[in-house]
């Protein structure tokens, strides 16, 4: 994987964002760079949902967090509604943010414990407006209502009050009030029980539908990802690795490392060979020196030496999956350009 | 002279088919200011050597603290430990940790949920490695840190010589978690914990250790009871699995019976619950409506009938006792228990009188047998264990 290209990008006037070339990197010190993020391409349509899974440090949180420009990304371009979010100035930024809002991890610690639900909820309207306290009340216990919390016994409490579950609900009201464009959703449920989970997915599901929702889905749960989203993302040590719409990913994975994830999925077989056989083997190499030509060679069953020279491009396999793979499990169109990776 | 007596005896045990561990109405509560916290509230459970027994249940259901309470590590003033915990024929809720210091490591030992924080940051892996080697076999430094360098081999960490002197923060999390294991078979223990061995790795590094223990018990000829709330994690790997609920066992079966014919209706909303990589997407999951009980508190009757789709006001007065299924070792605590004929009319009622249907029984509605198939099929557990006609739709999991 670690490809780049852009064949899998649809039309700028079908898409609702469409971000190209994304890099984000960060300065460590003594001259060295944490590259988090290189080259990525993808783009939404409005009313989908983007689902982005990989490892922990492959650079999924930090593709949502480029989005937002936080922080800015290294280089690229992050178009919403044909606007490049990159050129706009900070009070230009700021402007936009409404149309963009985000679901973080643990909801116990995104909320402000000091503060009563009703204003936490307030908070965006209490800045962009309705300034008029009942109006914006009204906006506030609608939303909280749609996420299935009681406004009338909310208003007051705090979120210590509140389970896991039920502190996410209210995290999502707070995205929800500025009606935004698109809510990136940073792994909103890995902190939440599995009945609490199905939950809160059955309810995003629902919210979806009713506002017209736009998701960027961000988990490393592939179960999770594949039952929200209808677009999944491989992504690989700040590459990508496979795009393609979800049911198909699942039923027929091109790249080696969307098929050990795969694979890597409990699979309660008590007939399966326990052995650690095959594809399992190696940890994620160092985003500090991230390897020559593809990124996941290391691990790859099926690396060569051009592997290891070439970077491999995007590359259509059927109609809406594609995969940046010298060596693709399933036949793929030839690529279009070939270059050669300088690093 | 007295250590190879205990060791011969030992060896002798191990030939007999006694259960390793028998577990009579454990109760472990805790004594705060807002009452009286019942986290394990009456467990029996017997575990035959060899075997693995996955414990699956939500945060909260007391599945970690019946670990811990098995090994004594609970032991504070305000804790009530009744029961009784006989391993290896002898009787441990009488001892005092002092009594217990002898037999952790060596006989019983616990790989926790965080490999991130259960290694001293400021002491070298080696040192850790070696200090209860050094303590319980007596071995001397140079013996210790060869064993040391083995154990890490065993558990395959990459050039075993130069990581033994790494400090934790030196390795990624899936390595720390190796070592933590190493750390826990050191002394060769016949019994290992597992609490959530995996929940803080990655996907691809949970089925490396997920495969690591699974080895290391076979070679060992280890006991071992795996926590979890991920019933896929156990599915596969454990012989006999507990589904645990406010602090009770509410059903009890080996491995392929509980799938194929859970009785208890919080075992089936677990498993309906999960998101399946088989099925389609934007499949509609089948939530457990509410939250699991305060443990201060808990309701009256049956501590699931709040949530249940199939409760009666029989099930709010009464608590059903853990009684036995038509399989062998099954055993389900449930007035109304799934596929039986008790359990349809008394949904039935429900519907007929309007109560508010959770969403686990609205699979029903919509199709209960294909669905249960369907999830069977998904756990691949084969056909020699179920009977299910048309295995094949399980595919997308493999």
């Amino acid at each position: 994987m670690a490809g780049s290209g852009k064949a899998h990008l649809r039309p700028a006037d079908e898409t609702l964002m469409r971000v190209e070339d994304l890099n984000v990197e960060f300065p460590v010190g003594r001259g060295r760079t944490v590259y988090a993020v290189s080259g990525i391409s993808f783009d939404i349509a409005k009313g989908e949902t983007l689902g982005l899974v990989g490892e922990s440090g492959c650079g999924k949180s930090t593709t949502g967090r480029g989005i937002l420009q936080l922080p800015k990304p290294t280089s690229g371009s992050v178009q919403l509604k044909g606007n490049d979010l990159m050129a706009l100035d900070g009070e230009g930024m700021r402007a936009t943010r409404t149309d963009l809002q985000m679901i973080f991890q643990d909801p116990i610690s995104s909320l402000n414990p000091r503060r009563m639900i009703g204003e936490i909820v307030a908070e965006p309207l209490a800045v962009w407006g309705p300034f008029d306290e009942d109006e914006q009340w009204k906006i506030v216990a609608q939303m909280l209502d749609a996420v299935g919390i009681d406004p009338g016994v909310a208003r007051y409490k705090r979120p210590h009050e509140f389970s896991g579950g039920q502190c996410q609900r209210i995290s999502i009201a707070r995205a929800l009030v500025m009606e935004p464009d698109l809510i990136i959703c940073d792994e909103p449920v890995s902190a939440l029980d599995v009945s609490v989970q199905a939950q809160i997915l059955n309810m995003l599901e629902d919210l979806k539908a009713q506002y017209g929702l736009t998701l960027v889905f961000i988990a490393h749960d592939l179960a999770v990802v594949k039952n929200i989203s209808d677009r999944v993302a491989v992504m690989y040590l700040g590459k990508m690795c496979e795009v393609s719409e979800s049911d198909e990913l699942y039923a027929n994975p091109a790249h080696p490392y969307t098929s050990l994830l795969l694979g890597s999925i409990p699979v309660p077989d008590p007939t399966a060979n326990l052995d650690d056989t095959v594809t399992a083997e190696g940890e994620l190499p160092s985003p500090l020196a991230p390897p020559s030509g593809c990124r996941f060679r290391t691990r790859c069953p099926l690396a060569d030496e051009m592997c290891e020279r070439v970077e491999p491009q995007m590359r259509r396999v059927s109609d809406d999956h594609y995969v940046a793979c010298h060596h693709p499990l399933i036949e793929a169109d030839p690529a279009t350009e070939v270059t050669v990776s300088n690093s | 002279m007295t250590v190879v007596g205990s060791d011969t005896a030992r060896l002798a045990k191990a030939d007999t088919n006694e259960p390793l561990l028998v577990v009579k109405d454990l109760k472990t509560h805790f004594q705060i200011d807002a009452g009286l916290v019942k986290a394990v509230d009456g467990v029996s459970l017997e575990l035959d050597r060899g075997k693995t027994l996955g414990i699956v249940g939500e945060s909260g259901s007391g599945k970690t603290v019946l670990s811990r309470s098995i090994m004594r590590l609970n032991i504070a003033n305000n804790v009530i430990n009744t029961g009784s915990i006989v391993y290896d024929g002898e009787e441990l809720i009488t001892k005092s940790s002092k009594q217990m210091q002898k037999l952790w490591g060596v006989e019983m030992a616990m790989v926790f949920q965080d490999p991130m924080t259960s290694l001293n940051p400021v002491v070298r892996v080696g040192r850790q490695l070696t200090e209860h080697l050094r303590y319980h076999l007596g071995v001397n430094k140079a013996e210790a840190r060869s064993n040391a360098i083995e154990l890490l081999r065993s558990v395959k960490i990459p050039e075993p010589e130069s990581r033994i002197d790494n400090y934790p923060h030196e390795m990624s999390g899936g390595m720390r978690q190796r070592v933590c294991i190493a750390i826990a078979l050191a002394c060769g223990p016949k019994m290992l914990f597992a609490d959530e061995p995996t929940t803080a790795l990655d996907v691809t590094v949970q089925h490396q250790i997920l495969n690591l223990l699974a080895t290391q018990q076979r070679d060992r000829f280890m006991t071992m009871i795996m926590v979890t709330h991920d019933l896929g994690v156990v599915a596969g790997r454990a012989d006999e699995i507990a589904v645990m609920y406010a602090g009770k066992v509410v059903e009890k079966a080996p491995t392929g019976t509980l799938f194929s014919d859970m009785r208890h209706p919080y075992t089936q909303a677990l498993l309906w619950s999960i998101p399946k990589i088989a099925q389609p997407k934007h499949t509609r999951l089948n939530a457990i409506a509410g939250r699991p009980p305060d443990l201060i508190n808990p309701p009256t009757g049956c501590s699931f009938s709040p949530r249940c789709p199939y409760a009666q006001d029989k099930c709010r007065e009464e608590e059903p006792p853990l009684v036995g299924g038509s399989t062998p070792g099954h055993q389900f605590a449930c007035w109304y228990p799934v596929g039986s004929k008790e359990n349809e009319e008394a949904y039935a009622k429900n519907l007929a009188d309007g109560v508010a249907v959770t969403l686990a029984a609205e699979g029903k509605i919509t199709a209960t047998e294909e669905l249960t198939a369907e999830i069977i099929a998904d756990l691949d557990l084969g056909e020699a264990v179920i009977d299910v006609s048309d295995p094949t739709t399980g595919e997308g999991a493999d």
